[in-house]
């Protein structure tokens, strides 16, 4: 239902002027081709500065590509970005425009401009509030509302007025497990009875390994891999996640423990080793017998996350490991 | 592991693309102008309650405090007609253009705009709804200003209805004008600058009185949207206004309104897409 073919954006350099320096030209997209189906939930994932949301936003019609096409449920979005508004509703990470308003009027007022008449308006705002379960604090501005609150009544005015896709930034950015439940039960009813179609973009790897039905990996405004989140661990299977958490410090007085110190990426007590299964094996061997065991807290032995997909993928591509 | 492009990969991407050209589907009906324009201007009036209440006072006193303070330097005739008109046309330029200007280029600055570009509402309505929503605003403050002015400088309040005319009129010219600088102004602070500016600009060139300025300056008037309401105004507190001379200045002000509101929706357009 959406098919994005080398779509491509550059930032130009910035001359450098007093007091600024120069930054160079930036690829903030780089030849990306994606396919979404109806009815799945779509993902992009990355890190933060890898190009997500300026890929979002030229997928919705708000920046215009260098080059390339954008075509959503037949219509051409690049050539006709007003289209992109009849088509999809789209959250973005700022909700500077609804600020002042109440949870009730903003629903309201964005239903309104989506084209329904007053009375379809408010009948379709009570049921999404009603669904949310925000209607203790329709009556309260988002201004005074907490962070995960104000998403929420702002996810509330993308589904008013129905729509076959929904664009979502970080959708439960800041939101209590009680909300995100209800956003994602939201999505799913919308799901089974219309079929609607969701893009998300996130960098929250454990909601994207439950949620998502296919993920695109972005690094550097490239897609580096486009696969079901089981297809791409696969991919990762001959590795494992080995933490070990120290009590005080690591007891480099034994031999093996100091020879994975090279290995092993350490951030204070904690040391995390991906390895393959049978030397995760004969470590944990190793750290629960004898002198080791002693000197640990905590180890975690772990199949590979998203996290290490993309870091597999991405990661050994820009510090340019070699793997046998 | 080699990094290698995500088609060539085995198990990926399963989807067989379709080479059969579907039909577009169905487009959402785009919202017509008048319907997202009352939607806009009720949630903007109703941003009035959270925020803008205090600043309408702050405009009611500044302007009651110009008419206290040329009270003792005019006394009456035409200089009084032209503090008093001048005073409450300033509060419409207090709230319709400086406020405006500041709100529309935060909006933009804190990328709101987008919020607007991804709804299929017309870019006229949005800009007029804000603007009708800031210039009515002004209602209050300006009756108030008006009626207080009157009564200071000893004038005939039979007229006064003349402000249902003159508050609409000089608040579209001004608040197209306020829209514009938020708009295009490519920081929010310069937005904020040029809105006080504007605001100045009003205060001198319209409180005080024209005969005696240099030529720039009385050219300067004459390019400022807000003169003509305020030179309507202060024609009817004579004893016999000219009726003709007032309609024209009205409508002078009425086609200032249209062209500054184009230029507001222009400069709108131009700042919501990229």
């Amino acid at each position: 239902m959406c098919a994005v073919r080398g779509l491509t954006k550059t930032y130009p350099a910035v001359r450098g002027r007093r007091g600024t320096p120069a930054t160079p030209e930036v690829r903030a997209t780089d030849d990306v081709r994606l396919d979404i189906r109806r009815g799945e939930i779509f993902g992009l994932l990355g890190p933060n500065g890898a190009g997500k949301t300026t890929l979002v936003r030229q997928m919705t019609g708000l920046m215009r590509p260098d080059s390339g096409s954008v075509e959503i449920l037949g219509h051409d979005i690049v050539r006709h970005p007003e289209r992109a508004a009849r088509i999809l509703a789209y959250l973005g990470q700022e909700s500077t425009a609804l600020d002042d308003l109440t949870v009730s009027l903003a629903a309201e007022t964005t239903a309104r401009l989506r084209g329904l008449d007053v009375r379809a308006a408010r009948r379709e705002r009570d049921a999404v509030l009603d669904e949310l379960g925000l209607t203790p604090i329709a009556g309260r501005p988002l201004r005074k509302l907490s962070g995960g609150q104000r998403r929420l009544a702002c996810f509330a005015a993308v589904l008013v007025g129905e729509r076959p896709l929904l664009v979502l930034d970080e959708p439960t950015t800041g939101m209590d497990p009680v909300a995100r439940r209800a956003v994602w039960a939201s999505v799913d009813r919308r799901r089974a009875e219309r079929g609607t179609t969701v893009l998300l973009v996130t960098h929250n790897v454990i909601e994207a390994e439950t949620v998502l039905d296919r993920v695109a990996v972005i690094d550097q405004g490239r897609v580096i891999a486009c696969d079901t989140p089981t297809g791409l661990k696969e991919q990762v299977a001959d590795e494992v996640r080995v933490e070990l958490v120290w009590r005080e410090r690591a007891p480099l007085d034994v031999p093996e423990v100091a020879a994975l110190r090279e290995r092993a990426v350490e951030s204070g007590r904690r040391w995390t080793l991906r390895l393959a299964p049978d030397e995760a094996r004969a470590v944990v061997a190793t750290v629960t017998g004898g002198a080791a065991f002693a000197a640990l807290d905590d180890f975690t032995l772990a199949t590979p996350s998203l996290e290490d997909v993309y870091l597999a993928l991405g990661g050994a591509a820009r510090q340019g490991l070699v793997r046998a | 592991m080699s990094v290698v492009p995500a088609e060539v990969l085995p198990g990926s991407t399963r989807a067989v693309t379709q080479t059969v050209p579907r039909a577009a589907a169905e487009l959402a009906p785009r919202a017509r102008l008048w319907p997202s324009l009352v939607a806009v201007y009720r949630a903007q009036l109703s941003r009035a309650r959270v925020a803008r209440i205090p600043l309408l006072f702050v405009a009611t006193f500044q302007s009651v405090g110009i008419l206290i303070m040329m009270r003792g330097v005019v006394d009456g005739g035409r200089e009084a007609e032209a503090v008093v008109a001048g005073s409450a046309v300033l509060v419409v330029a207090f709230v319709a253009l400086n406020l405006l200007a500041q709100y529309f280029g935060q909006l933009r600055s804190s990328g709101g705009l987008d919020h607007y570009a991804t709804l299929p509402v017309p870019p006229a309505a949005v800009v007029l709804g804000a603007a009708g929503a800031y210039a009515s605003f002004t209602v209050p403050g300006t009756l108030v200003t008006a009626v207080f002015g009157c009564v200071l400088f000893g004038l005939p309040l039979t007229h006064l209805w003349i402000l249902a005319a003159v508050i609409p009129l000089a608040g579209a010219a001004l608040s197209g004008l306020g829209a514009a600088f938020g708009l295009l102004a490519p920081r929010p602070e310069l937005a904020t600058v040029l809105g006080q500016l504007g605001m100045s600009a009003a205060l001198l060139l319209g409180v005080l009185p024209p005969d005696r300025m240099p030529e720039a300056v009385r050219f300067a008037r004459d390019l400022l949207p807000s003169t003509y309401g305020v030179e309507a105004f202060a024609r009817t507190f004579r004893a016999s206004p000219d009726w003709a001379f007032v309609l024209a200045d009205l409508a002078v002000c009425a086609g200032v309104g249209v062209v500054s509101l184009a230029v507001a929706t222009w400069a709108y357009r131009r700042a919501a897409v990229r």
